[in-house]
């Protein structure tokens, strides 16, 4: 591009728009399928076709161990394996503010090309539109993902029995010490990089080693301990964790302690709730540790037949308590 | 390291056995902390505890205790077009009329920052506006407010004030003890800037006892036990048990900083009413960065919620479900009174973590 910034013309349809589109996007999610037509036509699925979709605003766009171009392919490729699908295609818009530097687009869509080349998915169309300087911040992106399913029965929160195992995939709380890190308003420093990671190929391990999935469940906003109400509520069973056995990594311990937050209430970008069997809770663990993004995971309670719609907590000290529900304070703008 | 944690987990299981099975006479342990409130929640250790020792939640949440007419005033100056500057959970305490949250809707301006030197940085950004921080808190967090106001003198900054409506803890202690024989778990955090040489005064001249308790789950246990054991002897005692923090003369810097800047003052106390000698207000030297008299701020009603029973709570005379709005009208969504508010407040914590036990043990 011989352009530095991001202009209102390039998001008007003409010339400028062309050519932002073959240099940025196009030289780089480069695929048969992501054509100059209107739509992308797809070949047939080898399954029933699942699709979800999601809009990235995180601020600010570049984190230690990712950007909101990294984030947005994870987010939707992961709500996809959740539903235990294959992510195959996948659709990007982006809101882009005028002014906005052309090289951080590009890093942006690198990192999209490289996520997405990781998972097996190929972006297949896109949309860019451009606002006037502070109408948006900076770069907004959604995506959708469209794929497959390899599973009889899709996991679902609604699934979840007495007696199951939950496990996450790795320890908690990552991405949102990142992005606490990268705005730096607290004057803290840490080394902690963001959990956010593609996860369909270690889901497609447990699909394929026959494990009866009953939830899956990314933890992004609201955590951990969000998505585990959630599935309280959806199967109307209680969930009983053990506060030891939750991996954390000691930095974000530490963030935590400082700020007053419980790791269990941070987001991750990378880190799925599984619901299994407890007979298959070992065998889940051990699959999932030989991927890389996931050599953290732990089985971390179990799913109980009292306290319904509750989530409670074996303490360190031996006790027993309730995870608060989650409530109104989420913080804007993490993903 | 693995040795120490194996002492720690032995020195836990002989305390929770000491405190499941005393059987003496009634002890009655207050802990005045907001913070320490929500870690015995957290940790569930009112579950432990024999039903011969009660724990009290006190005031020593700053936003609890903190009147309607505080909220007032800053809703008032907010109107007046000034940039209103608070830590995040004042937003929601409802005022007379309208808590700051609903003036923001309002398009008044508010800000939440996490230090004071953040509301200073935000004057110097926008000198052609007036710029107020709410600056509310014990012994804790004044030391900051009264270093913002000495940086602003220094830098003269002519648009930053504070409302004031900070606290000191003694008075408290004094009006909670004469009220109810109380043995206080006193606030690690307070007592690391005054020190605990007026805990050692409150209990030889007194015979006010009190144990000074750190946070962690080993430190609360260990401070509950020690304060039981001693009571056993019916004589007025004080113990340090944070001393790996705590010191005797506290934070002499921190001190000094409040000194030059504020002067005691007398302060409303929700739920406790006015106490001589009990609040902090700037010094004369620092009388230009004082909101009320560089605004001439009238002076404001305050009128709370009569059915909230926030007041008896915060004295421990009754609590949080004891209440007609508790988990109805008052829930910490749509809060009525401060201390569902507060992450600190007594009822936030009765309403989240539910009143003291689970309801069906699974263990």
């Amino acid at each position: 591009m011989n352009r530095e910034t991001i202009t209102l013309a390039m998001g008007a349809g003409g010339k400028q728009t062309a050519e932002l589109i073959r240099e940025v996007f196009q030289d780089k999610l480069k695929n048969e399928l992501f054509t100059e037509n209107d739509g992308a036509i797809l070949p047939e699925l080898s399954g029933r076709p699942v699709m979800s979709t999601d809009g990235f605003i995180v601020s600010p766009p570049f984190f230690s161990g990712g950007n909101i171009g990294k984030l947005s392919v994870c987010g939707s490729i992961n709500d996809v394996a959740c539903m235990g699908a294959r992510p195959r295609y996948l659709s990007a818009a982006f809101v882009l503010e005028e002014g906005f530097l052309v090289a951080k687009l590009e890093e942006i869509v690198s990192a999209m090309a490289e996520t997405a080349g990781e998972a097996g998915v190929r972006v297949v169309c896109g949309d860019t539109k451009v606002a006037g300087k502070g109408q948006v911040d900076g770069c907004f992106i959604t995506t959708t993902c469209l794929g497959e399913m390899v599973v009889q029965e899709a996991p679902a929160g609604a699934r979840a029995e007495e007696g199951d195992a939950v496990i996450v995939t790795g320890d908690i709380g990552r991405h949102r010490a990142a992005i606490l890190l990268a705005r730096d308003a607290y004057g803290i420093e840490a080394d902690i990089t963001s959990d956010c990671a593609p996860l369909w190929k270690p889901v497609e391990a447990l699909c394929q080693a026959g494990i009866p999935l009953h939830v899956i469940r990314d933890a992004t906003r609201g955590g951990v301990g969000t998505v585990l109400y959630e599935i309280a509520h959806q199967s109307s069973v209680g969930v009983q964790l053990e506060r030891e056995a939750i991996p954390v990594q000691p930095a974000v311990h530490g963030i935590c302690d400082l700020l007053g937050l419980d790791p269990l209430y941070l987001a991750c970008e990378g880190r799925l709730v599984v619901v299994v069997p407890e007979s298959e809770a070992e065998r889940t663990v051990e699959i999932l540790r030989a991927f890389p993004d996931c050599t953290g995971a732990a089985r971390i309670g179990k799913i109980t037949g009292g306290n319904t719609g509750r989530v409670t907590l074996l303490t360190e000290i031996g006790t027993q308590t309730y995870l608060p529900e989650p409530g109104n304070e989420l913080l804007p703008r993490i993903c | 390291m693995e040795q120490v944690q194996q002492q720690v987990r032995q020195e836990i299981e002989r305390a929770k056995e000491y405190l499941r099975n005393y059987d003496g006479e009634q002890v009655n342990l207050m802990e005045v902390c907001g913070t320490h409130t929500h870690e015995i929640f957290r940790l569930g250790i009112r579950s432990l505890l024999s039903p011969k020792i009660r724990l009290i939640s006190g005031p020593g949440c700053p936003v609890c205790v903190t009147g309607a007419d505080f909220i007032d005033e800053a809703v008032y100056l907010a109107k007046q077009g000034a940039i209103i500057t608070t830590f995040g959970d004042l937003v929601r305490v409802p005022g007379t009329k309208q808590s700051l949250a609903e003036a923001r809707a309002d398009g008044a301006d508010i800000r939440v920052v996490y230090a004071p030197v953040d509301a200073l940085d935000l004057a110097l950004q926008y000198p052609e506006r007036q710029v107020v921080f709410l600056s509310v808190g014990f012994e804790t967090t004044t030391p900051a407010e009264c270093l913002a106001v000495k940086m602003a003198k220094e830098q003269g900054v002519r648009n930053f004030t504070l409302l004031t409506a900070n606290k000191t803890m003694l008075q408290a202690y004094r009006a909670m003890a004469n009220k109810n024989k109380l043995i206080f778990l006193y606030p690690g955090h307070v007592h690391a800037i005054i020190g605990t040489g007026i805990c050692r005064e409150l209990a030889e001249r007194e015979g006010i006892s009190g144990v000074v308790s750190g946070f962690t789950a080993y430190e609360l246990l260990a401070a509950i036990t020690v304060a039981v054991k001693k009571a056993q002897a019916n004589e007025p005692f004080f113990v340090n048990a944070y001393p790996r923090v705590v010191s005797e003369e506290g934070s002499l810097a921190g001190k000094a900083l409040m000194e030059e800047v504020m002067v005691p003052c007398s302060a409303y106390w929700r739920g406790i009413g006015v106490m001589e000698g009990s609040g902090l207000a700037l010094s004369d030297a620092y009388a230009e960065f004082d909101a009320r008299k560089r605004f001439a701020v009238p002076e404001m009603e305050g009128r709370e919620n009569p059915a909230c029973r926030c007041g008896e709570i915060l004295q421990g005379k009754c609590l949080p479900p004891d209440c007609p709005l508790f988990g109805k009208a008052c829930t910490p969504e749509h809060a009525v009174g401060a201390c569902m508010v507060s992450g600190e407040g007594t009822c936030s914590a009765f309403y989240l973590y539910g009143n003291t036990t689970v309801e069906e043990k699974v263990l």
